[in-house]
């Protein structure tokens, strides 16, 4: 056994977030972890790389007992931890930041030619050959920053690689290319943790797993012998009979047409409609332009041609203001950085889009029942509206950032990844929403990565390649392996 | 004890530092705990409190506003000159603030639209607005005005007991408490300081609630001129020097952060009292003006450490 922790607990406060659980690592073994958030994984995976400290519990490294207070103390026993956010430090160059806390010196000077020669080395064991050691690691795309970031594991010779949620923001190539370097780490005898969401590829890439349920353990399963509606049942002790519910919504008459629109420096002519009650599902690779029409047509872009009309009225949105105006809404893609103001509270958050107030001040007793109409609509799981939205879980969060949107009343929604880092139960929830707001008469946009989303949500499919629509695919005959034969450039 | 009373106890720091010094310089001096004295520190206090109340707006923004002092010196002469050429007291003081309002709107002009780092943008027009101050007044005082009304702003009581200017400052406290707390605008405030990108896409209208906060900024400075022009019965062009740094004290002792998108006025008002109250008693008990500096430096210091680590 690599890695044995036994009974764990841990509390924050008054909080019991783990109750004795057990973990087991084995050599040369890709091991899920799963669980809803809250669930417990993080806690569990920081208390195995140092950041908290265990109440309770005993973890075990190669048979010898350690206590691993620190960070550092982790990686000296070959823990290293690839997180869900991004930990490079953007204005420091790719070399910089993969040697960074231990730079290779002599009397005091970089030996910089060193570093560069190596940095080279650990990318080309990822398989990748067109990153400049000395580009700042700011510039790359997230997918690549992540790819520096297994690097930088790689390079510290960890003989325990955790990877948090590492496929989120990488496009399928790149997915498939971490995959055959994890069979590669396997085969050298690396343990790997593998916290992810995505069912698929756990049933793909890993041979055990194990399950979190409100700070306990489930119990472990290897992958071969068991079955998908299973793993569900573990983690959410209950079973879930629709991963994504259907949806019966009758189509209405055209509420959004785009023609040729163009931004200054990724798409390119890109048209589509989208009738009332319509889901149009936009697919590509990463880098693609999918984002960049949410972008441009929400104002937050410059469009540099092209004609968009909403409900027959051509619309011509310069700044978020505008588009909000008449009536469209942007579900973002990265919820912490551009929907939510993690310092306010669950209340102000949802209201930042529109409070009700007169005379610019605030009606605070509309304004609660406002949010508290749209809390219970969307069951958000929150003890107070008053509390900080930071102190609610993913999925949550992301519900929040619905909220805020349906505030508005929306004629048209643009969702950019509604539920990337969302577990199961509460991806089912958004789906729930989606569909309630698509019945309602709302035109749809709904950019996603993941293909049996695009494909069981949408009514139609944008596929986007290299900045040009690939083609628009009907979602009941389209297929994984059509959309992405389009996404690469098949014709 | 829950996360929640960890919040109050943690708001309620600054207050217990305040009765915790105001008990010891009690029962070190017999002076201090006298009705006369206490509104005396208040009065001192207003002129840094007004400014610290402007100064909580830009940093709860995530700014920074160091041209309050220039701001401060230059509407005071410009008032000054009014009143010498003649101009109604009433009307010059007006002009005055309205004056501080316009240097702050150029400060949140190079801000928002011209996308300058606040510290960058206010160091710069610190020194212009000092500048003209000096061009202004040709370097020198402008003294001697003969008006009961502009004698009265910064040297009046009321009922021949509370000091004009603790009442101006508790009358723009109020105001700017609500303006903070109960408006579209205040909460704008706290969600562009907390998270820029997410207001924008939001609909606030982020460039507008910069200009205005810089705006307010800058009308508060010059009322706080106003009060300093009035007590000293004379506008210095070099008056106000350093009073971003006091300000900026106040801000943070009441508990707002550095960073933006948290803290309270209330917190300022009672950082403001706690600088002045020390100011008053260092006085009471004559430690030399040396060792006051080097006081008044720890205090702020060790109340950030205990801020930090209440936090953790």
């Amino acid at each position: 056994m690599l890695i044995q922790m036994q009974g764990i607990n841990k509390a924050f406060g008054p909080v019991k977030v783990l109750e004795g659980v057990d973990f087991v690592l084995e050599r040369g073994e890709i091991h899920a972890l799963m669980g809803e958030n809250g669930a417990g994984k993080s806690t569990l995976m920081k208390i195995l790389t140092g950041i908290y400290p265990s109440d309770a519990g005993r973890i075990h490294v190669d048979g010898r007992e350690v206590h691993i207070h620190s960070p550092k103390e982790a990686e000296a026993l070959g823990i290293a931890i690839i997180h869900q956010e991004l930990n490079l430090i953007p204005q420091l160059s790719v070399v910089e930041n993969l040697f960074l806390g231990r730079e290779k010196t002599r009397g005091g000077l970089l030996k910089s030619a060193e570093m560069h020669a190596q940095c080279l080395e650990f990318l080309a064991l990822l398989g990748i050959h067109n990153i400049d050691p000395q580009q700042e690691a700011g510039t790359l795309s997230v997918g690549r920053q992540q790819m520096v970031e297994i690097a930088k594991a790689l390079s510290l010779n960890a003989q325990v690689l955790i990877m948090d949620e590492p496929t989120a923001a990488l496009s399928h190539k790149e997915t498939e290319v971490l995959f055959t370097l994890m069979h590669d780490l396997k085969s050298r005898g690396v343990g790997i943790v593998y916290v992810s969401h995505r069912m698929e590829e756990i049933f793909q890439v890993c041979d055990r797993i194990s399950v979190l349920r409100d700070g306990q353990f489930v119990g472990s399963r290897v992958i071969k012998e068991t079955r998908f509606d299973e793993i569900v049942k573990m983690m959410v002790g209950r079973e879930i009979s629709d991963r994504y519910p259907s949806r019966s919504s009758t189509l209405g008459p055209v509420r959004f047409k785009v023609e040729g629109l163009c931004d200054t420096s990724t798409i390119s002519d890109i048209s589509f409609e989208i009738r009332q009650g319509e889901v149009l599902g936009v697919a590509g690779l990463m880098g693609a332009g999918r984002s960049e029409i949410a972008h441009t047509l929400f104002g937050l872009a410059a469009r540099s041609a092209g004609n968009v009309w909403l409900d027959g009225q051509p619309i011509h949105c310069r700044s978020a203001i505008e588009a909000i105006s008449h009536g469209i809404g942007y579900v973002t893609e990265d919820r912490k950085t551009q929907g939510l103001v993690l310092s306010l509270s669950v209340k102000e958050n949802i209201s930042l889009t529109k409070a009700p107030s007169h005379w610019g001040v605030v009606n605070s007793q509309a304004e609660d029942k406002n949010v508290s109409e749209l809390i219970a609509k969307l069951s958000i799981r929150t003890r107070d509206a008053d509390l900080e939205v930071k102190s609610l879980s993913g999925g949550n969060q992301q519900k929040v950032v619905f909220a805020k949107w349906l505030g508005i009343a929306p004629k048209v929604l643009f969702l950019d990844e509604p539920t990337r880092g969302v577990d199961v139960g509460g991806k089912a929830e958004i789906y729930h929403i989606i569909n309630q707001l698509a019945a309602s008469g709302v035109a749809i946009l709904m950019i996603s990565s993941e293909l049996p989303e695009v494909l069981a949500m949408s009514d139609r499919i944008l596929v986007m390649h290299q900045g040009n629509s690939a083609g628009i695919f009907d979602a009941k005959t389209a297929s994984q392996e059509s959309i992405m034969h389009a996404a690469t450039g098949g014709q | 004890m829950n996360a929640q009373q960890k919040a109050t106890l943690h708001k309620l720091g600054p207050l217990l530092a305040l009765l915790l010094i105001s008990s010891v310089l009690s029962v070190m001096s017999r002076d201090f705990l006298t009705v006369n004295n206490l509104l005396n520190v208040l009065r001192q206090v207003s002129i840094n409190a007004l400014i610290a109340f402007g100064m909580t707006f830009v940093i709860l923004l995530g700014g920074i506003d160091l041209s309050v002092g220039a701001v401060l010196a230059l509407s005071s002469v410009a008032i000054a000159s009014m009143m010498a050429a003649g101009v109604d007291p009433i009307l010059a003081t007006l002009c005055g603030v309205l004056a501080g309002a316009a240097l702050g709107a150029v400060n949140g002009l190079i801000i928002s639209r011209g996308k300058v780092a606040p510290f960058i943008a206010t160091l710069g027009t610190m020194t212009v607005f000092r500048g003209l101050a000096l061009v202004a007044s040709d370097g020198r005082p402008i003294t001697g005005f003969n008006s009961d009304f502009f004698a009265m702003l910064g040297g009046g009581y009321i009922a021949n007991l509370i000091p004009v200017p603790v009442v101006t400052t508790m009358l723009a406290f109020v105001a700017l408490w609500f303006l903070l707390k109960k408006t579209v605008f205040g909460r704008h405030v706290y969600a562009v300081g907390g998270n820029e990108e997410a207001s924008l896409i939001s609909g606030v209208k982020v460039n507008s609630v910069k200009l205005w906060v810089y705006t307010l900024s800058g009308a508060l400075s010059a009322l706080a001129g106003v009060i300093l022009t009035s007590r000293l019965n004379s506008a210095q062009p070099n008056a106000g020097m350093g009073y971003e740094l006091d300000a900026i004290a106040a801000v943070v002792l009441g508990g707002t952060s550095l960073s933006g998108g948290r803290g309270w006025i209330i917190g300022t008002l009672i950082g403001a009292v706690l600088i002045g109250v020390l100011n008053n008693g260092l006085n009471l008990l004559s430690v030399s003006s040396f060792y006051q500096q080097v006081i008044k430096g720890s205090v702020i210091l060790l109340a950030v450490l205990l801020d930090r680590s209440a936090k953790k």
